[in-house]
């Protein structure tokens, strides 16, 4: 099928923008601004279903809005990957835009405006990121994201609040200046052009004459550039970020900004480099064992945090390498196996953070320890909690098997089984963080000075904003284990079998 | 003279009257009283200036490398010196940027200057006239006669209206700039007694011996050094900056800086291309340390003017290192960030001076927390620093990237030292940022605190949001701009290359030699 060139894929990344600025205009009426941001969600993600037939039939969008120089444009394209982290992205956003109600009216968070508006700019970033064509469009914005991301991260403004905020733009913005700058001013100097070469991830952008060395400092700078990926050792600002309120941890750093970072990772890897070039001078295999050790070691830092955040924050970095060390072994099913996980780890970490959230409104508890019996008082928060928490480990039927079955099937069609350990090890250290997080919550001791909070707590309004939202997640993450086969065909449109 | 030039065909001489407009408005300011009267008056001049000055755009014509729309008059023929005015893709951008951002400067002065305004109207406005005869001269003669009438009105604009040190500074100034004019005179002279001619286009085609290209180029080079300003030139900048009024910081930011990069592009290239080959590892080592220096220094700066002045520094080594790595890509981004930086830096100097209104302070310490108070000032605040740490998408980010894309294809070293710079930046104002709007407040800092603390009015969102149009202009469509400058810059590296090849004789350079060689080995500048 063809490639239609039009206007309308400039919406979907314009609608979050445009419900920003009317989320600013009605900052007097609460209940109006909170139904623009639900609707810019609805709406981005009906925009997103629009374009999908024409996708599934093989075909792809493109249109350019401006050119800077030959070879450098705003320029947006769309296909498999990218309509996945998009779909993914805006409809969880749908999930959130409930939530958040729930959520800061439980709390009566100040600066509510501020947040919805930048809520919404961040999550516009990521679909424009998703549609990007090439990388300097990729680059503005994931560098929008990155900005304003900042107001949320340090939106508490105390002590706590403007540290981590601190520490945030300190590594994304130290990153990307440092290292994506001159990685973009490279690939046009030894390519000519920073658009991608989409339809196809075998050849990439770069001529067969480029020099080795220049290209492997290309690479590392590229996926050390992309800090929001959270490689080891650019992951440091990820658990800084969850100084900020659980719905910008839950939607924005497990599944917008993070995601970002390994989009733009991935899409790099397949449609800068290309799996020839990867291939070539041993780069693929070079990443899986940077991710490998990412894996490990996260999962193994997240084993010691007993806050419940942080610990979601470690096993988030862990789980982002999972996708990484896919695209890296470069072969279709490790590339579906990673891909695939956009959308099942968004799923699962959402719910996750939006329990831990919920616990927060309701009990005010964040240590894992405090948890006790929590789960008789809150049965529905705490059973998508453990739902989740399977997906995470990898148990069918729920949806994160779908990804270790691709992993390791990846792992052996490459004959590598220290990958395939790493897989098997990091699952077995996946229970060993969730775990006990569930069987605390049912069958804990409460705390002995802790009056027990006593019934059920689930049961007032501005509770069940939240709770409805999570279960659906936590349900969505089941079925999407059990029917794998619509996003298996979105990404085989692109992952040449 | 049809081989250098285009007469102009426009319905009035265009040069001449965007020169003359403003000279005579600032005489005829003497004769007016009352403040508001000056004031319109002022603001009138500029904008019709501006207005007539807008056909150098649309009528440019981007086939050519002449100049155009030009004029020639004989003036004192037994010495060979005419009224030459031409402009052409280098210089038009500069003069149109000139014109635009007068009216701004009379307008961020509305309310700032309390005395002495017939003298403040009439002195912006002999700025203006002197300005812009810079740019469009292709005679040396009335070039330095324009160069040297700045230096008066600007020194007047730091002495009379300025801070509280505004003695030091505006005597530093003019001691640096003065130093600077001397060498300038003199190698305009020298060029004259060997060529017998001051008209430019005949000065660059003529072909001089090696040892002299080294004579006239560093004569040029230390005039115009001083005024972009390079390390170690550039310690007269921030003194005057943060004495200066507004209005003279907006012109010493925006127009006066960008000069120096004109003269570079004008003299020192096109006039001794052999030299200029010679001595680029000096001029690109001398950028980075500016690049760095400036950025670093800007970093450690508690006082809001000082800090943006020493972000100039860093931005203006990012022209010169454009300039010096003598290609098209490098040129071009030189010249786009010579516009980019006089709209960012200028609209930030205005920044400053509405916030120094209702404060009475620069220190960043007093100035915090504003981001409750003063919403619409945070966000232009906002758009301007990111444009200043070339934000993609902000016109700073197309300069910037040429000029790195120039580096990077030539030498690596240098591109990556630039890029130290870049990551400068981000820190430096980012954490202007972060004070001004929030500092470590909870956001209730200022509460009730309404009387001195309110937001802008329409003349001050106005003003900056003329500059905000180009800043995202620029930034996503800079096609228009490129293209300018497109014809004249390649014909610049044409007379760069015809002229390289003059051998170097003589001994006497044996010591800029070994230098040259060992900066060569470090950055790899093979």
């Amino acid at each position: 099928m063809e490639t239609i060139i039009t206007s309308k894929i400039v919406l979907t990344p314009l609608i979050p923008m445009v419900t920003a600025l009317l989320i600013m205009a009605s900052k007097n009426k609460p209940n109006l601004r909170e139904s623009w941001s639900v609707c810019g969600a609805l709406l981005t993600f009906l925009s997103v279903v629009y374009l999908l037939p024409h996708l599934l039939a093989g075909g792809s969008y493109k249109y350019t809005l401006f050119t800077l120089y030959p070879g450098v444009s705003i320029k947006f394209h769309l296909d498999g990957l990218g309509i996945l982290f998009a779909g993914t992205s805006s409809f969880l956003w749908i999930m959130a835009g409930f939530y958040c109600v729930g959520y800061m009216r439980g709390l009566s968070e100040h600066a509510q405006t501020r947040f919805y508006f930048c809520y919404a700019v961040a999550v516009g970033g990521a679909m424009g990121a998703a549609f990007s064509a090439n990388l300097f469009t990729l680059y503005l914005f994931y560098e929008i994201v990155s900005i304003f991301t900042y107001p949320l991260v340090a939106h508490h403004q105390d002590e706590e609040g403007y540290f981590g905020g601190r520490k945030y733009i300190v590594y994304l913005m130290f990153a990307s200046k440092a290292f994506l700058l001159p990685a973009m001013v490279l690939v046009y100097v030894q390519c000519g052009t920073l658009d991608f070469a989409i339809g196809n991830v075998v050849p990439g952008i770069f001529p067969h004459n480029a020099a080795p060395l220049l290209v492997k400092i290309t690479y590392l700078l590229c996926i050390f550039g992309f800090a929001k990926a959270a490689l080891i050792p650019m992951h440091g600002w990820l658990p800084a970020a969850m100084v900020a309120p659980t719905p910008v941890s839950a939607l924005l750093h497990a599944v917008v900004v993070v995601k970002v970072g390994v989009f733009s990772v991935a899409r790099v890897m397949l449609s800068v480099f290309g799996i020839d070039i990867l291939n070539k001078l041993g780069l693929g295999i070079f990443t899986a064992y940077l991710a490998s050790f990412t894996i490990i070691v996260a999962s193994m830092i997240a084993l010691t945090q007993n806050n419940l955040k942080m610990r979601l924050a470690y096993s988030t970095v862990s789980q982002l390498s999972y996708i990484i060390l896919g695209v890296a072994m470069l072969t279709p099913n490790s590339i579906t196996g990673g891909i695939i996980h956009i959308t099942n780890h968004a799923f699962a970490k959402i719910t996750l953070f939006f329990c831990a959230g919920a616990i927060f409104v309701a009990t005010h508890k964040k240590n894992v320890s405090d948890m006790g019996g929590i789960g008789w008082n809150m049965p529905f928060t705490m059973i998508a909690f453990g739902l989740a928490s399977l997906s995470m480990i990898g148990v069918p039927p729920v949806s994160g098997f779908v990804t270790k079955w691709f992993l390791a099937l990846g792992t052996l069609d490459i004959h590598n089984t220290i990958l395939l350990t790493v897989i098997l090890v990091s699952s077995l250290l996946n229970a060993g963080y969730f775990v006990p997080v569930v069987y605390t919550s049912f069958f804990g001791k409460p705390n002995p000075g802790d009056n027990p909070s006593s019934g059920f707590l689930e049961g007032s309004p501005l509770i069940m904003f939240m709770v409805i939202p999570l279960f659906f997640c936590a349900v969505a993450s089941v079925l999407f284990g059990i029917f794998p086969d619509f996003f298996l065909k979105i990404i085989n449109l692109m992952v040449v079998r | 003279m049809e081989q250098y030039l285009i007469y102009n065909s426009l319905s009035y001489p265009i040069l001449t009257v965007i020169v003359a407009v403003p000279l005579v408005g600032s005489l005829i300011t003497l004769f007016i009283r009352g403040d508001r009267y000056l004031k319109i008056w002022g603001l009138m001049v500029t904008l019709i200036t501006a207005v007539l000055s807008l056909p150098l755009y649309s009528n440019f014509d981007l086939t050519t490398a002449k100049y155009q729309f030009a004029e020639f008059r004989d003036w004192i023929p037994f010495v060979n010196i005419d009224y030459v005015l031409g402009v052409d893709g280098i210089s038009v951008l500069l003069v149109l940027l000139t014109t635009l951002v007068m009216p701004l400067c009379i307008l961020c002065s509305w309310s700032y200057i309390k005395e002495r305004f017939k003298e403040f109207i009439c002195v912006l406005l002999l700025m203006e006239a002197a300005m812009v005869g810079v740019f469009v001269s292709l005679n040396t003669v009335l070039f330095f006669i324009f160069w040297e009438a700045m230096l008066v009105p600007m020194y007047l604009l730091i002495a009379v209206w300025g801070g509280a040190r505004k003695d030091y500074a505006s005597i530093k100034f003019f001691l640096y700039t003065l130093i600077g004019s001397i060498f300038l005179f003199v190698a305009i002279i020298a060029m004259y007694v060997t060529t017998g001619t001051f008209f430019i286009p005949k000065l660059m085609a003529h072909q001089y011996s090696f040892s002299y290209q080294m004579w006239i180029f560093w004569a040029f080079t230390l005039a115009f050094a001083i005024k972009v300003p390079m390390w170690p030139f550039h310690t007269w900048l921030p003194a005057a900056h943060v004495e200066a009024p507004t209005a003279g910081s907006v012109i010493l930011a925006s127009i006066l800086l960008k000069m120096g990069g004109y003269g570079f592009l004008r003299f020192c290239l096109p006039m001794a291309p052999a030299a200029t080959f010679y001595c680029m590892p000096y001029l690109i080592t001398i950028s980075i340390i500016s690049i760095i220096f400036g950025g670093y220094l800007a970093l450690g700066q508690n006082d809001v003017k000082r800090l943006i002045a020493y972000s100039s520094v860093s931005h203006m080594g990012f022209v010169t290192l454009g300039i010096f790595l003598l290609n098209d890509i490098g040129i071009k981004g030189a010249i786009l960030q010579m516009v980019n930086h006089g709209i960012t830096t200028g609209a930030l100097f205005i920044l400053v001076g509405i916030i120094y209104e209702r404060t009475h302070s620069r220190e960043i310490s007093d100035n915090s927390a504003l981001g409750m108070m003063m919403p619409v000032y945070v966000t232009f605040l906002v758009i301007f620093s990111l444009s200043s740490l070339a934000f993609p998408g902000t016109n700073s980010f197309v300069g910037e990237f040429l000029v790195l894309l120039a580096s990077f294809s030539k030498y690596k070293i240098v591109g990556g030292l630039a890029v130290i710079g870049a990551i400068l930046a981000a820190a430096y104002m980012l954490r202007l940022v972060q004070k001004m709007v929030w500092a470590d407040s909870d956001g209730h800092m200022h509460h009730g605190d309404k009387s001195h603390l309110f937001d802008l009015n329409f003349r001050e969102t106005a003003t900056l949001a003329f500059l905000t149009v180009f800043v995202f202009w620029i930034g996503l469509n800079p096609e228009p701009f490129l293209k300018v400058m497109d014809t004249s810059t390649t014909h610049l590296l044409e007379q760069l290359e015809s002229g390289r090849h003059v051998v170097p004789t003589g001994k006497h350079h044996a010591l800029l030699n070994g230098v040259g060689e060992s900066i060569k080995h470090v950055l790899a500048l093979k």
